[in-house]
C-alpha cells in the first residue's frame, strides 16, 4: 500500500469484513438453523444466533431416516456422493493423463484426430444432450449405478489440455535420458512423468472432486432407486417435503453436511485449489 | 505441440488414448449425433410414429413466443449474474490487494462459496428469502416490500440472479485478485507520485490493466449462467411463478423430460450446442490473445 | 571399448538435408570433438550416434556392430546432456542409479558402482540431495556420474559445459580431459567454442552447413586448415585474409603490395596469415591504417584495414604496444606462415 493512512487502512478492512460478511451470510445462516430445534425454526424472524440443538440436529440429519420414512439414510447419501466424486476425479485424472502422454509422446497415425475428438467434448457439455445420453446409459443397463453417475462424466478435454501443457514443459531430455538409460514408454511414465506432474495432478484433483461432489442434473436424471441418492440431490427432495412437515432445522444440517466436504477441500488445500482453478480454465 | 523425441510406433498409444476416445464416442459423439437427428423429427404423441420435417422445428421454435421470451430471459440473467458477481468482486478484490496483513485470512473467507453446489446456493438463498420464515422477507416487511417469490416473477428472477451472482464471485475474486497482483508495483507507484490518488489509481490504472481478466471472466460467467444454473432455478423457482424464471437449459429439460417433446427438446438442445460453440471459440481466441501479452 | 564408424551418413528432415555424406573413424579410447557453429548440425550428428535421431541412410558402427537400428539403450552408450537432464525428483544417487536399476544389476553392485563414481568426482556428500539443492558445477558432475556408472563403451556429450560460468568451464573442461585419459573410453563432444575444442579433442571434426571440412588434431587444423572456413573458425584471433595473384612465388595485393610465398601455384588466390605470425618490421610489404588497439597486457590486437582496400585486418603483436588511431604501421611475416586457398572452391590449395 503506497499511503500510510491509517484511517484508509481502517476503511479497507471493514470494506473487507463486510464482504466477507455477505459472502458468508448464507452459511452463516444455514449453520444456525442447524443449531435450533424444530419448533424454534417454526417462528419468524429466524434466530440470527446459534442455538443448543446442533449435535442432536447432527445425528438425526446423519443417522435418522431423514424427513419422511422411506428416504435413504444422510450417511448413505454422503457416501453415493463420495464415491460419485473419487470415481469421476480418479476417471478424469486418470484417462486424461494417459491420452496426453500418448498425444505428447508418440506419434501416430490419427493424433491430431484424437486430439480434435476430445477437443469438442469441451462443447457438449451435459446440459445440450441430455435425452440421447440419457437413453445411451439406459440402453447399456447403467442407469442407478456408480458407473452410470461417473463414467459419461469422465471425459475430459480440460484436464488432458492441462496434461498435456505439463508436459510440454519438461524438458525433451528428460525422455531422452530416459530412453538412454533404459525405460520403455510405461517406465518412463511411471517414474518420470507420474512424479513430476504430482502437484499439478493434485491441484486437479481439487477442482474435480468439487465438480463431482456437487454434480446435480446428472445424478438426477440417472438415479430412481432412492439407495443411489447423492446428497446435492436429496436438497430438492427435502425442500419439497419441507412444505408438508417444515423440519428447516434438518434440511438445513443436511445443507450443511452436503456443502462441509468440498469447502473442506477448498480452504484445506486452498494452495492447490488455487493452482488448479488458474491451471484449468485457460 | 509435440516433442523432438518419440517412443518407436507400436500399437501402445491407440491403447492409451482409446478409454478417453471410447467415453467421448458413446458418451458425447453419438448422442451429440442423435440430438441432431432427432432435431429433425417431429413424434405422435403416442410416440408411434416418427416424420421426418427438415427444419420444422427450429421454424416452430422461432415463431414459438415461449421460446423466444426465455431466449431474450436468458440473455438478460446471464448478464446480470455476470455484472453483479464481476463488479462485487473486482471491488473486494481491489481492497483485498491493498490489504497486507490477513490478506490471506481475507481469502480464505471468500472462497468457500465456490465450493457449494448450485443447488445448494438456491437451497440457501430460498430458505433466506422464504416468504414466511426467511430473514429477508421479514426485513423488507418492516420498510413495507411485501416478498413473495413464488407469486411475483421479478422477485423470483431477482432471486434467482442473487443465488447465482453469490455463488460465483468467489471464483471472479480469486482470479481478479491474481491479475491485480500481477500489476508490477511500479506502475502503482508511478501513479501515485503522478499524484492519483487510490480511487484515480484503482479506475484509471487497475481497472484498464486487468480488462484481459475482465473479458476472459465474462465468458466464463455467463457460460456459467447459461448452463450450470440449472440447479439453482430447479430448487429455487422450478423456472416459475408462471415460466418467469425459465432460462433456456431449464426449458431444454423441462420440455424433453417433463413435456416429453423430443421433436422440440432436440431442437433447443442444438441451439444451445450452437452457442456454447461460438462461447468455447471465443473463450480461446482469448487465450491466443493472451499468449501475445 | 569400442570404436566407431560413420560412413556415409545422410540426415534428412523431408526433403532437406541438413548432413551429408559424413564419413569418420574413431579409434577406441580417442576422444573426438564435433565443432562448428550453430545449426552446422554437429547435435544432430552426436545424437544420431546416441540413437536419439533416425539415420535417414548410410551406417554408424559402434564396436563393429552396426546400430542403426538399435534402441539407444542397447548402443551401449551414455550421454552428458547440455541441461544436465537430471530427473529432479530423485536424490543425486536415484539419478545415477536409475539406468542401471532399469538394467536389473544387483543392489550392491549399483551402490559399489555409484559410490565408486561418486569418489571420482568428489560429489559423494551429495548423494542424498536432489538436483535442485546442487549449484551448476555439481550438477554438471553428477550428469558426468551418471553416464561413468554406466561404464559404457562410448561416451557423448552435449555441450555439457556451456550452462557454467567462465572461469567453471575451464576447471571442468581440464577434469573432463583428465577423466577421459583415465577411464580411456572413446568420447564424442559436441561444442561451438573452438578452445574449448582445441584444448580437449585428440581430433577434431570441424561441420559448416552439414559437411566435414576438415577432420584432424588440433595442430594439423592449425597448420594447415583445409579451407577458408576452418582457417577462419580455430585460432582466435580469427585469420586475416586477402585477394591475390600469384605468379613465381610472389603475391601481388589488391593494393599492388608485394609479398614473398614459398607456393608455387600461379593464379589468383585468397591469401591467409595467422594475426599472431605477422612481426611490425619499417620495411614490411604489408600495410595497415590503424584503427584501434585492444590491450591484452601479455600481447596487443592491432585492428585496422589493409591499406588502400576496404579488407579488415588484425595483427597481435607481443608485450604491450602503442601506436596512433589513424596511422600507418608496416608488418612483415615468413614466407612459410602463409596460406592459400581456391578462390572458387575455398579449398586449400597444396601442391
Amino acid at each position: 500500500m503506497i499511503e500510510n493512512r491509517p484511517i484508509l487502512t481502517v476503511f479497507t478492512h471493514i470494506i473487507m469484513i463486510l464482504g466477507v460478511a455477505l459472502i458468508a451470510l448464507p452459511i452463516w445462516i444455514t449453520f444456525v438453523a442447524a443449531s435450533h430445534d424444530e419448533i424454534r425454526m417454526l417462528q419468524a424472524p429466524i434466530p440470527m444466533l446459534p442455538g443448543s440443538h446442533f449435535v442432536e440436529n447432527f445425528k438425526q440429519a446423519l443417522f435418522g431416516a431423514g424427513l419422511s420414512g422411506d428416504q435413504t439414510p444422510v450417511w448413505r447419501m454422503l457416501l453415493n456422493s463420495l464415491a460419485m466424486a473419487l470415481m469421476i476425479s480418479f476417471g478424469k485424472i486418470s484417462i486424461s493423463l494417459i491420452s496426453a502422454f500418448a498425444i505428447v509422446y508418440f506419434k501416430f497415425p490419427f493424433r491430431m484426430g484424437f486430439f480434435w475428438m476430445i477437443f469438442i467434448t469441451l462443447m457438449l457439455p451435459v446440459e445440450v444432450r441430455i435425452l440421447p445420453t440419457f437413453e445411451v446409459v439406459a440402453n447399456l443397463g447403467m442407469l442407478n449405478s456408480y458407473w452410470g453417475l461417473s463414467i459419461p462424466l469422465i471425459a475430459s478435454a480440460t484436464a488432458t489440455f492441462m496434461f498435456r501443457q505439463v508436459f510440454l514443459t519438461i524438458p525433451d531430455e528428460m525422455l531422452e535420458s530416459a530412453r538412454i538409460d533404459g525405460a520403455g514408454p510405461m517406465r518412463f511414465f511411471w517414474d518420470i512423468l507420474l512424479p513430476l506432474s504430482r502437484t499439478n495432478i493434485a491441484a486437479l484433483f481439487v477442482i474435480l472432486f468439487i465438480f463431482g461432489w456437487n454434480q446435480y442434473l446428472w445424478p438426477l436424471l440417472i438415479t430412481t432407486d432412492t439407495d443411489m441418492t447423492t446428497i446435492v440431490m436429496s436438497i430438492k427432495q427435502m425442500l419439497e417435503s419441507a412444505e408438508q412437515s417444515p423440519q428447516w432445522n434438518i434440511i438445513m444440517m443436511t445443507a450443511l453436511l452436503a456443502m462441509l466436504p468440498p469447502i473442506l477441500v477448498v480452504v484445506g488445500m486452498q494452495k492447490l485449489f488455487v493452482q488448479g482453478l488458474t491451471e484449468t480454465d485457460k | 505441440m509435440l516433442k523432438r523425441v518419440h517412443f518407436p510406433s507400436s500399437p501402445l498409444p491407440y491403447l492409451l488414448v482409446a478409454p478417453q476416445i471410447i467415453i467421448t464416442l458413446v458418451f458425447f459423439m453419438w448422442p451429440a449425433s442423435q440430438a441432431l437427428y432427432q432435431s429433425l423429427l417431429v413424434e405422435d404423441a403416442f410416440g408411434l410414429s416418427t416424420e421426418f420435417v427438415w427444419f420444422e422445428n427450429f421454424t416452430y421454435l422461432a415463431s414459438d413466443s415461449h421460446y423466444l421470451d426465455a431466449f431474450w430471459r436468458t440473455a438478460i440473467f446471464s448478464f446480470l449474474v455476470a455484472f453483479m458477481s464481476m463488479s462485487v468482486a473486482l471491488i473486494l478484490a481491489g481492497f483485498a490487494d491493498r490489504v497486507i496483513k490477513g490478506a490471506t485470512v481475507y481469502r480464505t473467507l471468500l472462497i468457500w462459496p465456490y465450493a457449494v453446489a448450485p443447488v445448494l446456493a438456491g437451497a440457501l438463498w430460498v430458505f433466506m428469502f422464504n416468504p414466511t420464515l426467511g430473514i429477508f422477507p421479514y426485513l423488507l416487511d418492516m420498510i413495507g416490500v411485501n416478498w413473495n417469490h413464488y407469486l411475483n416473477g421479478t422477485q423470483a428472477m431477482g432471486l434467482v440472479i442473487a443465488a447465482a451472482a453469490w455463488k460465483q464471485v468467489a471464483y471472479n475474486f480469486l482470479f481478479y485478485l491474481a491479475a491485480m497482483q500481477s500489476i508490477p508495483r511500479g506502475v502503482i507507484e508511478a501513479a501515485a507520485i503522478d499524484g492519483a490518488g487510490p480511487v484515480k489509481r484503482f479506475t484509471t490504472i487497475i481497472i484498464p490493466l486487468v480488462s484481459p481478466t475482465t473479458f476472459f471472466l465474462l465468458v466464463i460467467n455467463l457460460v456459467y449462467a447459461f448452463f450450470e444454473t440449472f440447479g439453482i432455478i430447479h430448487v429455487v423457482t422450478q423456472g416459475g411463478p408462471a415460466a418467469s424464471t425459465t432460462i433456456l437449459v431449464y426449458k431444454v429439460f423441462n420440455d424433453g423430460f417433463v413435456g416429453l417433446d423430443l421433436g422440440g427438446s432436440a431442437a433447443q438442445s442444438v441451439v444451445l450446442m450452437v452457442i456454447v460453440i461460438v462461447m468455447t471459440m471465443v473463450q480461446f481466441k482469448y487465450v491466443e490473445k493472451k499468449v501475445e501479452y | 571399448m569400442a570404436e566407431i564408424k560413420l560412413d556415409n551418413l545422410i540426415k534428412a528432415y523431408g526433403k532437406v538435408e541438413v548432413l551429408h555424406h559424413i564419413e569418420g573413424d574413431i579409434h577406441d579410447g580417442e576422444f573426438i570433438v564435433i565443432v562448428g557453429p550453430s545449426g552446422c548440425g554437429k547435435s544432430t550428428l552426436l545424437r544420431m550416434v546416441a540413437g536419439l535421431e533416425t539415420i535417414t541412410s548410410g551406417t554408424i558402427s559402434i564396436g563393429g556392430k552396426v546400430v542403426n537400428k538399435l534402441e539407444p539403450a542397447d548402443r551401449d552408450i551414455a550421454m552428458v546432456f547440455q541441461n544436465y537432464a537430471l530427473y529432479p525428483h530423485m536424490t543425486v544417487y536415484e539419478n545415477m542409479a536409475y539406468g542401471l536399476k532399469i538394467r536389473k544389476i544387483p543392489k550392491d553392485e549399483i551402490k559399489r558402482r555409484v559410490e565408486e563414481a561418486a569418489d571420482i568426482l568428489e560429489i559423494r556428500e551429495y548423494l542424498d540431495r536432489r538436483p535442485r539443492q546442487l549449484s551448476g558445477g555439481q550438477r554438471q558432475r553428477v550428469a558426468m556420474g551418471r553416464a561413468i556408472v554406466r561404464e559404457p563403451s562410448v561416451f557423448l556429450f552435449d555441450e555439457p559445459l556451456s550452462n557454467l560460468d567462465a572461469k567453471l568451464r575451464v576447471q571442468m573442461r581440464l577434469e573432463i580431459r583428465k577423466l577421459q585419459k583415465r577411464l580411456g573410453v572413446t568420447s564424442i563432444y559436441v561444442t561451438h567454442d573452438q578452445v574449448e575444442a582445441m584444448t580437449l579433442g585428440d581430433r577434431l571434426m570441424v561441420l559448416n552447413g552439414g559437411y566435414v571440412e576438415q577432420f584432424g588434431t588440433p595442430i594439423e587444423l592449425y597448420q594447415k586448415p583445409a579451407s577458408l572456413f576452418v582457417a577462419g573458425f580455430i585460432g582466435s584471433p580469427s585469420m586475416n585474409f586477402m585477394d591475390a595473384d600469384i605468379s613465381n612465388g610472389v603475391a601481388t595485393l589488391a593494393n599492388g603490395a608485394k609479398l614473398k610465398l614459398s607456393s608455387k601455384f600461379n593464379g589468383p588466390a585468397t591469401l591467409g596469415i595467422r594475426p599472431e605470425h605477422l612481426v611490425a618490421d619499417d620495411k614490411g610489404a604489408i600495410k595497415v591504417t590503424v584503427d584501434m588497439l585492444e590491450q591484452l597486457g601479455a600481447n596487443t590486437l592491432v585492428h585496422g584495414i589493409l591499406d588502400g582496400t576496404q579488407t579488415s585486418f588484425v595483427v597481435s603483436l607481443d608485450g604491450i604496444q602503442v601506436a596512433e588511431t589513424g596511422s600507418n604501421q608496416t608488418f612483415y611475416a615468413e614466407k612459410d606462415s602463409f596460406h592459400l586457398f581456391d578462390k572458387e572452391t575455398g579449398k586449400r590449395i597444396v601442391e
